[in-house]
């Protein structure tokens, strides 16, 4: 059974292998192998998965040695997997979800001209999704986390002769390396003080590292975090990066790479649990990015980038969880499997109002489409219910669990953690109920496109549809699922460990507020979008708004603190080149180059000169011979 | 008692001249390649003119491959290197011997096929034509030649000649006394200067060179003669072993020496002098005059030829001289050649730097590649040994197929060696440059192609011979080389095309396998060293 597991990651690579070097033979029906091979992954990793639930919670983990990659002494790196349950957590998410996404593409991009190269790309982020979350050490994991960051540059920028998306691809790719650093220096840090970089002699020597040690680790891989999951400092490539196809933005932005680094914190619990300082730095990136990314969804009149802020927010959940330590890696996990599913739907969603309207992104220029949409009104109305946390739906049970969680690490810290949490809450709940009124409720806004024409809204085609639907399935009874009994976190306690914490509240009081709270931002929303009449021309607004609708400033800062800085010091280094370095070589140059001037005029072509040269280098051959003798 | 053992004993009592005795088949490769040149001379004189074309060609590539088989069969029987002294002590046929033929051999086939090249020149009195003068005793310009051109002659010739020198430089490396390596030098000489003399365009130029050529050489080979007769006043034999012998003291040396004042003046001054007679044919400096003008003049076929075999042969003899018979006066000659080296590599690159003519750029080329050669001959060892061996055979496939696409680059006047023209040919001829572009690439050394790995090892032997600071000279003669041929490369890729510029003609098969064989070693050689390295390090031993 174990052999099972390199062909997770080897059938997506050979459909992009394929898709990508068998030219225009495979434009007919490369979409549907891509996909049949996405399945076929997904195939694998439930027989895995039932192999795995036929064990005892001990003997679930395996480990699959593939070959010896870097064998140097002392240096030996693998290629070798592990499958236990947070990876098979994450086999099923990737390969469902991708599956499923694959489908959408099929129609999304039925009118496409590149779609060969497309589903090539979306199957090698498989691959690479599946690689990061099988490798067996750090190393291989880093492969994976630069195969994810490829594949997202390229499937962000695949509509190329956009500058926008251009633009933002090389953004989302420039930010990443930041992240990126951080991952190798970790795993410096890590060959440096374990002498390896595989899981095992990593987390068992961690007892034995000093903790200043651990927290350098930590932060490290925090930074990878922070770039690879868009949390605030890095969170600024996340919203450029809609600009993908609508199924990229789902399965790659929201669903799956975005999560890579909840993975990472969670995988490497062993060193954060002995590490406090790197955990607070986990906290507050957590609630910082929840609130940032939150206000951003709030202003944003881009369907795709009020989804993206919530997508920042949410993740900042799940990291807030991870940094909670033992009390939280489940519930981070949960989240971000229910969050999986439900952001995946909306983005869908999404898609499918955008293919119906000719394109169009802005929920100011909708209106009224529930009666056009039905199929994608209910699904992605289910969606909704889910992310603000209605109870019974899936969002409620994990975000309410991640709630509880912060209250109950206890003190001071708990308490903001847990009102920042709450806040969050509130606020999800307003600018998602202000997407739903926007886009489905609400008098038509539609605007003619370039050609004069109305738009007219249709449902999308049945390879479109059924995903949404069975991603809706997902969004609403997963959370119960999940919860049921605490199996989930009985199911991955042996990987994560758990603890219960000291919350000052109940747990219904928690569940409580949670519900108040959403009700709260619902009741805002509704007043203001349903009760009173949207302008198509967005009002000049406050302050904060206009400030959110930049993105917080995000990229004004960056601008001022890193690239202007960044141009000077480089305009610094090309003056010292230009005029230190450069001249010297020049000068060396024109310096040899003269000598050869000089030096040719010896070859002057009478062959009496040669022979002088020769007998005059004859006579100093021998004179300096025997020159040598006597010395 | 039969007759045979009483004339013998009898023998042994008179002195007699022992009759030679020739070991036939150790020598075949040489025997074959002499034989199939004599051969081409018949054809020559009674075979029909139409047919000599086709006659000859495969008769020289015949000769070189059954020679080649036989270096083969020799070298995979592996004998120890005492046995290999043949004919009476005169000829070695030992690890580096046949590892060189073995390099010759090849080269030469290559450099066959390009001789026999007839689809670039435009056709003559309805023949095709190739490179070489349609009548070498022409008068250049004359009736004569103008009346030899309509009636389409070719100088078929030049594949005897050819083989004639191919035989002359088997026997160069493989000579273990010093009249051997001179009658040696002189057979492959002698075809070389008439072979310069034979271009069909730029005439008067091509004999210039083979003048040039003839006179320089002849001086060479008379200072060669002359050490070799000082070296048989001192040691009273002219056998490298018994020379060598006589150095360390192990025999006696000659009534002239101990006459003289115990100075080693003849010894140090014949050593002096046939080095210079070996350093003339590698052309390192101060004997590389002739190398730029004779490269420029000679038909291009021949200069690849000369270019890469001469080499090849002239630094075999040039490693049995010193490591055979002067190992004991190293403290002598190693300072000596120290100078030698370092001007050699330095005025090669600094000279290449403000050439304008291709061809004279891959002459000086050629001579900063002898200097390069001469730090790993230098080292003295067995390391140097095959250094040297694996250096010579990536460099000589490197030259032989840089010179062959010289051939296809051609205006209204022929090739069109000149510099400017090669403007943005990447343009025009992306396949035909990207070869030019990788053949500079390994001349400069880049890695991935076998110019580094062979660079690698001559400098790796010299370091460890201790010669560090010649490393470090090389090392910066070679950055200077990088950038002529980077400059090339630059001019060809980056540079616009002019506007009436020369044309990339369509080779036959010939040139197109020529090119295709040294791109194959070049890349080999460069990706995958390792078996040639240790073969090269296997047949570095010199019989003794």
């Amino acid at each position: 059974m174990n052999s099972l597991i390199p062909l997770l990651v080897a059938a997506p690579l050979a459909g992009a292998a394929l898709l990508l070097l068998g030219g225009r033979a495979l434009d007919r029906f490369g979409h549907w192998l891509a996909t049949a091979l996405a399945a076929l992954s997904f195939g694998f990793g439930l027989a895995l998965f039932s192999d795995m639930l036929g064990r005892e919670a001990e003997h679930r983990a395996v480990t699959k040695h593939l070959f010896s990659w870097v064998p140097v002494n002392g240096f030996q790196a693998d290629v070798a997997f592990r499958l236990d349950q947070l990876s098979m957590t994450f086999v099923l998410l990737i390969t469902g979800v991708g599956t499923l996404i694959h489908l959408y593409s099929v129609g999304y991009m039925a009118h496409d001209e590149r779609r060969r190269r497309f589903f090539a790309y979306l199957n090698l982020f498989l691959a690479a999704m599946l690689l990061l979350v099988i490798a067996d050490n750090y190393l291989l994991l880093y492969v994976g986390w630069e195969g994810v960051g490829l594949a997202s540059y390229l499937l962000i920028g695949f509509w190329q002769h956009k500058p926008s998306a251009a633009t933002a691809a090389k953004k989302a790719f420039v930010v990443n390396r930041v992240g990126d650093m951080g991952l190798s220096i970790a795993i410096m840090l890590m060959f440096a003080e374990f002498g390896s970089f595989a899981f095992t002699p990593v987390f068992d020597g961690a007892h034995e590292a000093s903790e200043g040690k651990l927290t350098a680790i930590g932060l490290m891989l925090l930074l990878a975090a922070c770039g690879k999951s868009a949390q605030v400092p890095l969170q600024s490539w996340l919203g450029d990066a809609m600009e993908g196809p609508t199924p990229v933005s789902a399965l790659i932005h929201a669903a799956t790479m975005v999560t890579a680094g909840v993975y990472l914190i969670t995988r490497s619990s062993a060193i954060f649990n002995l590490a406090p300082d790197a955990r607070t730095a986990v906290v507050v990136v957590g609630a910082v990015t929840l609130l940032f990314g939150a206000v951003v969804g709030c202003a944003k009149d881009d369907i795709k980038k009020a989804l993206a802020g919530s997508t920042m927010s949410q993740i900042g959940y799940m990291v807030l969880a991870a940094g909670l330590g033992p009390i939280g890696y489940a519930f981070a996990i949960m989240h971000l499997v229910t969050h999986g599913f439900f952001k995946a739907g909306l983005f869908l969603g999404a898609g499918s109002v955008m293919h119906g309207m000719n394109d169009e992104v802005n929920m100011r220029h909708y209106g009224g489409l529930w009666r056009h949409m039905k199929v994608t009104f209910v699904t992605f109305g289910l969606g909704y219910l889910a992310i603000i946390g209605f109870p019974g739906l899936s969002g409620f049970f994990s975000k309410d669990r991640i709630i509880e969680a912060a209250f109950a690490k206890g003190g001071t810290e708990g308490w903001i953690l847990g009102l920042c949490a709450l806040v969050g809450a509130a606020v999800t709940a307003f600018y998602m109920t202000r997407v739903m009124v926007l886009t489905f409720f609400g008098e038509k806004r539609w605007q003619p496109d370039e050609s004069g024409e109305l738009p007219h809204p249709h449902e999308s085609p049945r390879t479109m549809t059924i995903p949404m639907v069975l991603l809706s399935f997902g969004s609403v009874f997963a959370g119960g699922l999940f919860a049921f009994h605490d199996s989930f976190l009985t199911w991955l306690e042996p990987v994560t460990g758990h603890s219960e914490g000291d919350s000052p509240l109940s747990s219904w009081t928690v569940t409580g507020l949670t519900t108040a709270c959403m009700l709260a931002g619902v009741g805002l929303a509704y007043l203001m979008y349903w009760r009173s009449p949207v302008p198509v021309v967005p009002p000049v607004g406050s302050p904060l708004t206009r400030a959110a609708r930049r993105d917080l400033l995000q990229d004004d800062i960056n601008h001022a603190v890193l690239v202007r800085p960044g141009s000077a010091l480089t305009a610094t280094l090309v003056w010292f080149d230009s005029r230190g370095l450069d001249g010297f070589v020049n000068g060396l140059a024109a310096t040899i180059g003269g000598l050869s001037g000089r030096l040719r005029r010896i070859q002057n072509g009478f062959v009496r000169s040669y022979a002088l040269s020769m007998f005059g280098g004859t006579l100093v051959l021998v004179a300096s011979t025997l020159l040598m003798r006597s010395v | 008692m039969s007759a045979i053992a009483v004339l013998a004993a009898l023998g042994g009592n008179t002195p007699s001249i022992p009759a030679p005795h020739i070991e036939y088949g150790r020598l075949s490769p040489m025997l074959v390649v002499f034989g199939a040149a004599v051969a081409g001379i018949l054809v020559e004189a009674f075979v029909p003119r139409r047919h000599r074309y086709w006659t000859q060609v495969p008769l020289a590539l015949a000769g070189l491959a059954g020679a080649f088989v036989a270096v083969v069969v020799l070298a995979a029987q592996g004998r120890a290197p005492h046995l290999e002294l043949l004919a009476m002590e005169s000829v070695a046929m030992d690890g580096p011997a046949l590892f060189l033929q073995g390099v010759i051999l090849l080269v030469a086939v290559v450099a066959v096929l390009t001789y026999a090249e007839r689809r670039l020149e435009p056709k003559a009195g309805g023949l095709p034509a190739d490179a070489f003068a349609a009548q070498g005793a022409a008068t250049p310009g004359g009736e004569q030649e103008r009346a030899a051109v309509r009636a389409g002659f070719t100088t078929t010739e030049v594949f005897p000649l050819t083989m004639f020198a191919v035989g002359g430089m088997l026997l160069f490396p493989a000579a273990n006394d010093l009249l051997t390596m001179f009658v040696a030098l002189e057979v492959f000489s002698l075809p070389l200067y008439l072979l310069c003399a034979l271009a069909r365009r730029r005439r008067l130029l091509s004999q210039e060179a083979a003048v040039k050529y003839f006179l320089l050489g002849s001086f060479a080979s008379a200072f060669f003669l002359f050490g070799t007769a000082l070296l048989y006043g001192y040691a009273g034999s002219v056998k490298l072993g018994d020379i060598a012998d006589v150095v360390s003291g192990k025999a006696m040396s000659t009534p002239a020496q101990l006459s003289s004042t115990q100075s080693d003046v003849l010894l140090l001054t014949g050593l002096g002098l046939l080095a210079v007679g070996l350093l003339f044919k590698v052309a390192a400096v101060p004997f590389h005059a002739w190398t730029p003008d004779v490269y420029q003049g000679a038909p291009t076929p021949v200069t690849g030829f000369m270019a890469a075999a001469t080499k090849v042969a002239a630094f075999g003899a040039l490693l049995r001289l010193f490591y055979v018979a002067f190992p004991g006066l190293k403290l002598d000659w190693r300072p000596v050649m120290w100078g030698v080296a370092i001007l050699t590599m330095v005025v090669g690159a600094v000279l290449a730097v403000t050439q304008q003519d291709v061809k004279r750029l891959l002459a000086y080329s050629s001579i900063a590649h002898a200097g390069f050669i001469l730090t790993g001959v230098i080292a003295l060892d067995r390391q140097g040994v095959s250094s040297v061996l694996f250096y010579l055979a990536a460099y000589s496939f490197v030259t032989l197929g840089a010179f062959a696409v010289v051939t296809l680059v051609r205006d209204s006047k022929g090739e069109a060696t000149h510099l400017s023209s090669w403007a943005g040919l990447g343009r025009r001829s992306p396949l035909v440059a990207g070869v030019f572009a990788l053949f500079l690439l390994a001349f400069a050394g880049i890695p991935l192609t076998s110019g580094f790995t062979g660079k690698f090892a001559v400098f790796q032997a010299a370091a460890a011979g201790g010669a560090t600071p010649l490393v470090v000279v090389g090392v910066l003669s070679s950055a200077v080389a990088a950038f002529f041929y980077i400059r090339v490369i630059v001019l060809m890729f980056f540079s616009d095309p002019q506007p009436g510029g020369p044309t990339v003609a369509i080779p036959s098969a010939f040139t197109a396998t020529a090119i295709g064989v040294g791109v194959l070693v070049t890349l080999g050689l460069g990706l995958l060293p390792q078996y040639f390295l240790e073969l090269a390090s296997k047949a570095s031993l010199f019989a003794y």
